[in-house]
């Protein structure tokens, strides 16, 4: 059996050469390319708006060339006092709908535009149909842009969003956008606005945008080692490895493992090591144990490796792994006796990983 | 009157933050000016004002409560003054700094020891701290930056905190706030760039902070409707029950701050035993013992109910209480030392594992080392 080549697998990051190279990459466009700076919110009252044209202010106010080109129709009064004292290029209006001027923007160059509003659609006939791709544009032409957001408006959150309000805005940006955002700031303040969602849904969104947050900083963080040649110390999040073996009770074992996950807000991993000579029925047994874990949604790796303990803990290491479960098997055989067996080696070695053994 | 004031315990809001200079005063501030515009009355029991202007300035306005002077090897020294806030009886404090330790001969050692106080007369108390004073993170925070943070506040202090907010800057905007002269002289600014204000550093606390805040939001809130799908779980797997091994060892600090991190994720319960066979510990050398006791003690103050167990066979005895109390899981140190001790402790993790059942055993590992890493250039 090779290497699963699955869905899971593009989401195990470390170590991997194209990342690094993508990264790479990017901060050699980064040179060019203006910076992208997203106010992302729980909901709206909470003042992102605010904090995006203070900073304008207050950069302005140190020398920076700062322009307003797109506003919100409803601002508190305290916002648009921030908002009016900045220069501003004014939206254009076409069939009711505000849209960013390019070209105005463009000719008039400014070091950084305000954006208020990320998530708008703009109507048809414009030349980009969404506003993220206008500001793209504006970073491409090596303009900085400070923006801000609400969760609700991120395409990948609308089903969160929707199962917990009941409802989800039509327009929204991708996450892959957030993404490589070269900062993302969580205003994290309670609402000021008129809301229908009671305390328990703000609450729940609220937890949603801190850990979307934090999983782009943690993202950052890797990139951030990645090109300056650090090697990762790891443990701001916790990443769970569940070790697979035929006879393993991995049904207990990725159950657990998940609900652990789900708990700690982390990510859950599940790896073989090839053993020659499995018998048909451990093969067997294998297969069904992989389509568990597919189930519970591990990144599933199967490891080539002379050394087993060796093979899973280097895996470990690259892949930040802060907790190893492993299944223990009470009949001993006279050969773990004398030589310590995975069980054995695994704790003697694994530093700075916790192991968890589990009953068969 | 009085005691119908007594019995409604103050409101606790916390600021927390990943560093100096990222604006949590300055948010406690504005807030402060928020609630008097609303006609709470609020005073200042404590400000830092770290010369920083934009901060120093909203204080305009408020009310300061005096600070204590406090005589410490022929100098004076300022401290909170708890009794005069008492006395001046606001309906809200500002306590800036909340991890901030005592000067010797204060009545309480902790300044949030203090707020407790304030708490506990109904005063509702707004403060502020970074993330890596959280005790149980202090291995985590070692081991992923290379900091060690010495004043550390227990995880039930900020578990009882009525509303946590994170107060966010980015590390850049921070690292620029630096350069400027924003949050310390410029001498200061130098070394801190040089040590604590690296990056990656930053980096790593802000997400750590963001995750606490996320966490301390989930738990705060309201119960799962009945059949919703983290009750269901519960009811499924019944409640864990973690049993913390104490031994004689220094390093079993990082074990006890583990354990309580868990159980916290998990709401389970803990315990931390130490076995000896006399059941009082007198049958050990008085170093053994001290350190023993001061390991119970560290786990009481995280509110871990300890035990000390009479057995001859440690890993029996361990085991057989975990039983009794229904623990689902065992928590023992795992230590790297020469070899041939390595192999004896061997034996007491393998006879732990193969006694425990239908428990699991988790041999935590040794955040307490760290391999120092190459630096940002």
């Amino acid at each position: 059996m090779r290497r699963q080549n699955g869905e899971a697998d593009k989401r195990v990051r470390r170590p991997d050469p194209e990342a690094l190279l993508r990264h790479v990459q990017a901060a050699e466009r980064a040179e060019h390319r203006g910076q992208l700076k997203i106010f992302l919110g729980y909901a709206s009252g909470v003042g992102k708006s605010f904090r995006m044209f203070d900073e304008g202010r207050r950069r302005h106010a140190r020398g920076e060339d700062v322009v307003v080109v797109a506003m919100q129709p409803d601002m508190d009064a305290e916002t648009e006092a921030v908002a009016r004292t900045l220069e501003a290029v004014p939206t254009l209006l076409m069939n009711g709908i505000p849209v960013i001027d390019v070209p105005a923007v463009l000719k008039r160059r400014p070091q950084v535009c305000l954006v208020d509003g990320l998530a708008y659609d703009n109507p048809p006939g414009s030349p980009h149909a969404r506003r993220y791709q206008d500001v793209d544009e504006l970073l491409a032409a090596g303009l900085s842009v400070i923006t801000s957001l609400n969760l609700a408006y991120i395409v990948e959150q609308q089903d969160f969003v929707r199962s917990v309000t009941g409802k989800a805005p039509a327009q929204g940006v991708p996450q892959d956008f957030i993404d490589r955002a070269d900062e993302v700031v969580i205003v994290d303040a309670p609402t000021e606005a008129e809301t229908p969602l009671r305390a328990k849904q703000l609450s729940q969104l609220r937890q949603r945008a801190l850990l979307l947050t934090a999983d782009v900083v943690d993202h950052q963080l890797e990139a951030y080692l990645l090109l300056n040649g650090i090697e990762p110390s790891w443990g701001t999040q916790e990443r769970i490895l569940v070790c697979m073996t035929p006879r393993a009770n991995a049904a207990a074992l990725l159950a657990s493992a998940r609900r652990n996950v789900d708990r700690f807000h982390g990510e859950l991993f599940a790896v073989y090591v090839n053993q020659p000579n499995l018998t048909a029925e451990d093969q067997t047994a294998l297969n069904r144990n992989l389509i568990l874990a597919r189930a519970q949604q591990a990144h599933i790796d199967i490891l080539d490796g002379s050394d087993p303990s060796g093979t899973i803990l280097d895996y470990a290491r690259a892949h930040g792994i802060t907790q190893i479960f492993v299944g223990h098997n009470l009949r001993e055989t006279w050969r773990t006796r004398l030589t310590g067996g995975l069980l054995d080696r695994l704790i003697e070695e694994a530093e700075g990983i916790d192991v968890r053994v589990f009953p068969h | 009157m009085t005691l119908g004031q007594a019995s409604r315990r103050g409101r606790l809001k916390i600021f927390l933050g990943y560093a100096a200079g990222v604006g949590k005063t300055y948010q406690m501030l504005s807030e402060a000016h928020e609630l008097r515009s609303q006609g709470v009355d609020v005073v200042i029991g404590y400000f830092e004002p770290h010369a920083r202007r934009d901060t120093i300035a909203l204080t305009d306005g408020l009310e300061t409560v005096p600070r204590r002077i406090i005589e410490y090897k022929e100098s004076p020294l300022e401290e909170m003054d708890t009794d005069a806030i008492l006395r001046r009886r606001p309906q809200a404090v500002l306590v800036d700094e909340f991890p901030h330790t005592n000067v010797p001969g204060s009545a309480r050692p902790k300044r949030w020891e203090d707020v407790e106080v304030l708490l506990d007369a109904g005063i509702d108390v707004l403060t502020t701290m970074n993330v890596q004073h959280l005790e149980s993170l202090n291995d985590q925070i070692w081991q992923s930056t290379g900091v060690r943070v010495r004043e550390t506040i227990p995880d039930w202090v900020l578990r009882q905190a009525d509303e946590i907010v994170m107060v966010d800057l980015t590390p850049r905007a921070l690292l620029n706030r630096l350069e400027r002269g924003v949050v310390y002289a410029p001498e200061r600014a130098q070394a801190a760039l040089q040590n604590f204000f690296r990056e990656s550093t930053l980096v790593a606390l802000r997400e750590l902070a963001m995750r606490q805040t996320a966490h301390a939001v989930e738990s705060r809130q309201p119960p799962e409707e009945p059949g919703g799908p983290i009750e269901a779980a519960a009811a499924a797997h019944g409640r864990e029950r973690l049993v913390l091994l104490i031994e004689p060892n220094p390093a079993s600090a990082a074990l006890i701050r583990r354990g309580r991190r868990v159980s916290d994720y998990l709401q389970a319960e803990c315990f931390a035993v130490s076995v000896s066979r006399a059941g009082d510990l007198s049958d050990l050398s008085p170093d053994q013992r001290e350190t023993i006791e001061r390991q119970l003690n560290f786990a009481r103050g995280l509110h871990i109910e300890t035990r000390i167990l009479q057995g001859d066979d440690a890993a029996q005895t361990l085991v057989n209480f975990a039983r009794v109390v229904g623990a689902t899981q065992i928590f023992v140190m795992r230590q790297k030392g020469s070899r041939v001790p390595s192999l004896l402790r061997r034996g007491l993790v393998q006879r732990i594992v193969s006694l425990a059942g239908d428990m699991q055993v988790t041999i935590v590992a040794d955040r307490s080392r760290r391999h120092d890493k190459p630096q940002a250039p």
